[in-house]
């Protein structure tokens, strides 16, 4: 073995030493990729901010928080039945993490349902894309841009939780899947922590 | 083994606690929302609470604090720099309100 191979040999095994700060590779991606979406979701937010702020006749037109404050009750709490999900996973309990990222998942759906109800009665109350009867037709677009963008990660997020509980249930993935797709979950709800008092709660009807 | 065994230890007390921490926090925005103040403390209030809300849930339900703080520091520093390049537009659109646009 001549001392170019040594060297290569050197090289390649401390590349290989370990995964970067010592975590799964797995999980490393879906951190970059949460940085990335925190990236995207704050561009949105912060285009809506700019629109809001430059706009003087900006409508408000919630006259009721309770829905979204059910909503909010309800992702709030699908982060906590996560948490007991990754928890028994670890533990080894099968059957407990399957259930726990099931109820989870039926958390997303109903914030769903509850989102897709509100969209549909602003729109029929008037709300488009371009117009409503209440102000600027920016509104339209920065709101359902804003919601629209994260009720398709919650979307993504049931649809993501149901398959990996059923191949975890199957024995095809571990625990270290649904500790990822837990990373993903937490995060939905965390965007929701923003997506509230910009879009909601700064357009209350007084 | 030795996660399972220190979840096991370790119990939920603390992320129930957590949980209701979070709870409060979006709470508070609710109340905020009906404070009578105006729209910039309004904001100011309610991103304050936003980022203490995240911050928690990022650190605990996320885990990120028990990480490696190599981790922890990567991912707030570049975070944290990325959010704040983006804040330079908002002296524009202060520029757009008081001049209606026609200001050069």
């Amino acid at each position: 073995m001549s001392q170019a191979d040594l060297t290569m040999e050197g090289h390649s095994s401390a590349l290989m030493a370990g995964p970067p700060f010592a975590i799964p590779t797995k999980k490393l991606a879906m951190w970059l990729f949460i940085i990335a979406d925190t990236m995207t979701f704050s561009a949105c937010l912060v285009a809506y901010g700019f629109l809001r702020n430059a706009t003087p006749d900006w409508p408000r037109p919630f006259h009721s928080i309770v829905n979204v404050a059910v909503m909010t009750f309800i992702l709030l709490t699908s982060s906590l039945t996560m948490f007991l999900g990754v928890r028994t996973a670890r533990i080894g309990d099968k059957a407990g993490a399957f259930r726990w990222t099931m109820i989870t998942a039926l958390a997303g759906i109903g914030f769903a349902f509850l989102h897709i109800r509100e969209w549909l009665g602003l729109i029929g109350e008037g709300m488009t894309l371009f117009k409503n009867p209440w102000g600027t037709g920016l509104f339209g677009s920065a709101f359902f841009s804003v919601t629209g963008l994260h009720i398709t990660h919650v979307i993504a997020g049931v649809i993501a939780l149901i398959v990996v509980a059923l191949r975890y249930k199957r024995g095809r993935y571990n625990a270290d899947d649904i500790e990822i797709v837990g990373l993903y979950w937490h995060f939905v709800d965390l965007v929701w922590m923003f997506v509230v008092p910009f879009v909601y709660l700064l357009n209350l009807a007084h | 083994m030795a996660i399972a065994a220190e979840q096991r230890r370790e119990g939920i007390g603390k992320y129930l606690v957590v949980y209701l921490c979070l709870l409060a926090l979006a709470g508070l925005q609710f109340l905020i929302a009906y404070q009578d103040i105006t729209a910039s403390q309004m904001f100011r209030r309610m991103l304050s609470v936003a980022v203490v809300e995240a911050g928690v849930a990022v650190m605990f339900f996320m885990h990120l604090w028990s990480e490696k703080r190599g981790l922890l520091l990567f991912v707030i520093i570049f975070t944290i720099f990325v959010l704040l390049s983006m804040q330079f537009g908002w002296s524009d659109s202060f520029r757009l309100t008081h001049c209606g646009g026609y200001c050069s």
